[in-house]
């Protein structure tokens, strides 16, 4: 990397700072304080807004960096994470959406907790919440950081700790000054920057093998030197069965932990009815699709065209397919187009992480100050209280995120990202789910589901090959190894359903029939919604 | 129900598109309180579960099921068909089908298809079966709330 590469690159990003800073500011001149405006913008988005917001918040670095280098690493391999995460909206559209929208105010536990004793639920569902936020946010820091890293070459150990703090303030500054409102239109440009650089790069694409997608597959496939098993998958995930069960393990936890993360739900608020949050999810459907779509020809045009010897020998993890393809692309390392392109995917790349990390400390402060916050303190607190308590919650978060960003700068990005899913789909979805459609649910269920998916998807974790045990683990010095998967999600998915179920039937409090009729006629038709 | 809903004119009374829209412009929810139920007016959350009962909320609540349940069940059976056949069935994903596409391929690309059909079928299943009935319910809810905790009825 030259530094004529970086300086571009750190001006278009610099650029993007003052744009987003520029928008903190004007959307938040003469709004201050209400909960409604802090948590969820005033609820005034129109589902286009919302549906460009939900993308920006959902496709991470780890898409557009990991999957493509991913796919032009592995081969098909990579294109299942692709499915995964897309598939996952279905569950969202169907079954979450419309009624979450209907039931909450501003996060997952109001929708649990409208039918339970409120106390013990919304410390559960609290923090779940946070944890599986915590988790997301050290991954898109320590992307954050590896990113800079590369871009300003050799080591650069002092520029990527400076990137991951220095991306740590700004989020704060996002959050704390912006709540909803700025976070949102932040991820509407990042969504419009990334999805116009991505299509960008497909048509060059798609140019340099004539429209030819067969073509393009076939030199990819010879350029691997593997040949036609490049096309298939395997590659990666097809080794013993303890691998084939931790593909399984990551799938489930693809498809079903999207329903269960924080920031997403949360965005279901921002807008004012339920059939405007379908809207906002059919759009959202719709651009997320063609996005993965595209990462697919990025993949492969990377593994066709930089080669993946090259992709390898510039990051082992294949992080640096869709730059180096770029310069490609651009006509070369030493042209003005290929800087030019270089620099514009470096840029983006760091948008699409700013953005993402501003959603979801939004929602974390969210849960901290709205949950938890107002639940363990004694005197209920004023909703004014409540949003200065959530912007502090947004320092702390943003503390914990750079602190645990630093500690964790050599795991791997989509490792924690799937952690994420996993936590969310075993500790959110299930009581999420029981509490929409099961009539029996009671409060001892529902606190079961959470820490019965909670605890043992941790647990599972710390005891796994990623901590310790394995050359390539966190402590690779000591072995607590006792669980051979690396995604909990095949065991702990299934464990929050049966302790929500298990909790339920033990309980010796009688389910509320009335307090089921409210929720399930609020859930359908929007009653008494806000 | 005529009780619970004495001002319940059910489906298909607007011609628009878009309900949300046309409940802003017609007045709903400006009862003159002549129309309260006779029996007296219930407690408020008495309200809710008479709702659940009504033959209009069954109605929706059936619509939605009879859609959502076979598509959940649908669209997950073939999501972990898929998973399962990549990691255990290499050979057959890997049997060509067309030029450099081989099964794998086709299946990938069918999810993201069945992905995008799943979507508009739900949007317009809610949009022309479920929507005008749900609004309906919500004002008369919101209604017979307001008047089950002693507002002005």
């Amino acid at each position: 990397m030259t530094s004529e590469h970086q300086r571009l690159a750190l001006l278009l990003f610099g650029v993007f700072v003052a744009v987003t800073l520029a928008i903190t500011t004007w959307v938040s001149r003469n709004r201050r304080g209400s909960a409604e405006e802090f948590y969820a913008g005033g609820r005034l988005f129109t589902p286009m807004e919302n549906g460009f917001a939900i993308a920006g918040d959902y496709m991470s670095a780890a898409s557009f960096l990991g999957i493509s280098g991913l796919i032009a690493l592995f081969g098909y391999d990579g294109l299942l994470y692709s499915v995964g995460f897309l598939v996952a909206w279905l569950l969202v559209l169907f079954l979450v959406a419309e009624l979450v929208r209907n039931c909450g105010r501003f996060t997952l536990a109001d929708v649990v907790a409208a039918r339970m004793n409120e106390r013990p639920v919304r410390i559960a569902a609290g923090t779940s919440s946070v944890t599986v936020s915590v988790l997301y946010l050290v991954a898109q820091m320590v992307g954050a950081g590896t990113l800079v890293a590369l871009l300003l070459g050799g080591e650069g150990e002092a520029a990527r700790a400076w990137t991951v703090i220095g991306v740590g303030a700004l989020m704060v500054i996002y959050v704390s000054l912006g709540g909803m409102r700025a976070t949102t239109w932040i991820q509407i440009v990042k969504s419009v920057l990334l999805l116009g650089g991505t299509i960008a790069l497909t048509v060059l694409v798609l140019l340099r093998f004539h429209g030819d997608f067969d073509q393009l597959l076939l030199t990819a496939a010879e350029r691997s030197g593997h040949g036609e098993a490049f096309l298939a998958p395997g590659l990666k995930y097809g080794g013993d069965w303890t691998a084939r069960l931790d593909f399984i393990s990551l799938g489930l936890a693809l498809v079903l932990g999207t329903a269960g993360l924080p920031h997403i739900l949360s965005r279901f608020y921002t807008v004012p009815t339920a059939r405007a949050a379908r809207r906002s999810v059919v759009w959202a459907i719709g651009l997320i699709g063609g996005f993965y779509l595209m990462t697919i020809v990025l993949g492969f045009g990377a593994a066709a065209i930089v080669g993946p010897e090259a992709v390898r020998g510039s990051n082992a993890a294949g992080n640096t397919a869709v730059p180096l393809l770029a310069l490609d692309l651009g006509g070369g390392a030493d042209t003005t187009g290929g800087t030019v392109l270089f620099a514009v995917v470096a840029a983006i790349a760091f948008a699409t992480i700013l953005a993402v990390v501003a959603g979801i400390t939004l929602s974390s402060s969210a849960s901290v100050a709205h949950d938890l916050y107002a639940s363990l303190r004694r005197r209920p607190a004023g909703p004014r209280s409540e949003v200065a308590v959530a912007r502090v919650a947004a320092v702390g978060i943003g503390v914990v995120a750079i602190g645990l960003g630093l500690l964790a700068r050599d795991l791997n990005v989509a490792f924690l990202v799937g952690l994420a899913f996993a936590v969310a789909a075993s500790a959110n979805l299930p009581v999420l789910l029981y509490s929409l459609f099961w009539r029996d649910f009671t409060t001892r269920g529902a606190v079961w589901a959470v820490y019965g998916g909670l605890i043992p998807a941790v647990a599972l974790v710390v005891l796994s090959p990623v901590v310790s045990g394995s050359p390539e683990s966190l402590f690779p010095d000591v072995d607590f190894q006792y669980f051979p998967l690396q995604n909990p999600g095949l065991v702990s998915i299934p464990l929050g359903f049966v302790a929500g179920w298990l909790g339920t039937v033990t309980s010796a409090e009688a389910p509320d029939a009335a307090k089921h009729a409210e929720t399930e006629v609020r859930s359908l038709t929007g009653a008494g919604a806000v | 129900m005529s009780v619970v809903f004495p001002f319940c004119p059910c489906l298909g009374m607007h011609s628009s598109d878009d309900p949300w829209y046309d409940a802003l412009a017609s007045g709903w929810g400006e009862s003159d309180g002549t129309e309260a139920p006779e029996a007296g007016p219930p407690v408020a959350g008495d309200v809710y579960l008479e709702v659940q009962r009504s033959a209009a909320f069954r109605e929706v609540r059936r619509r939605y099921r009879r859609f959502v349940v076979p598509a959940v069940v649908v669209f997950l059976s073939w999501y972990v068909a898929y998973v399962v056949a990549a990691t255990t069935a290499p050979e057959l994903m890997a049997r060509p089908v067309a030029g450099a596409v081989n099964v794998a391929m086709v299946a990938g690309l069918g999810q993201f298809l069945t992905t995008f059909l799943l979507t508009w079928a739900y949007a317009r299943h809610a949009r022309l079966r479920r929507d005008r009935a749900a609004l309906e319910l919500r004002w008369e809810t919101q209604e017979l709330t307001r008047v089950a905790q002693g507002g002005v009825g």
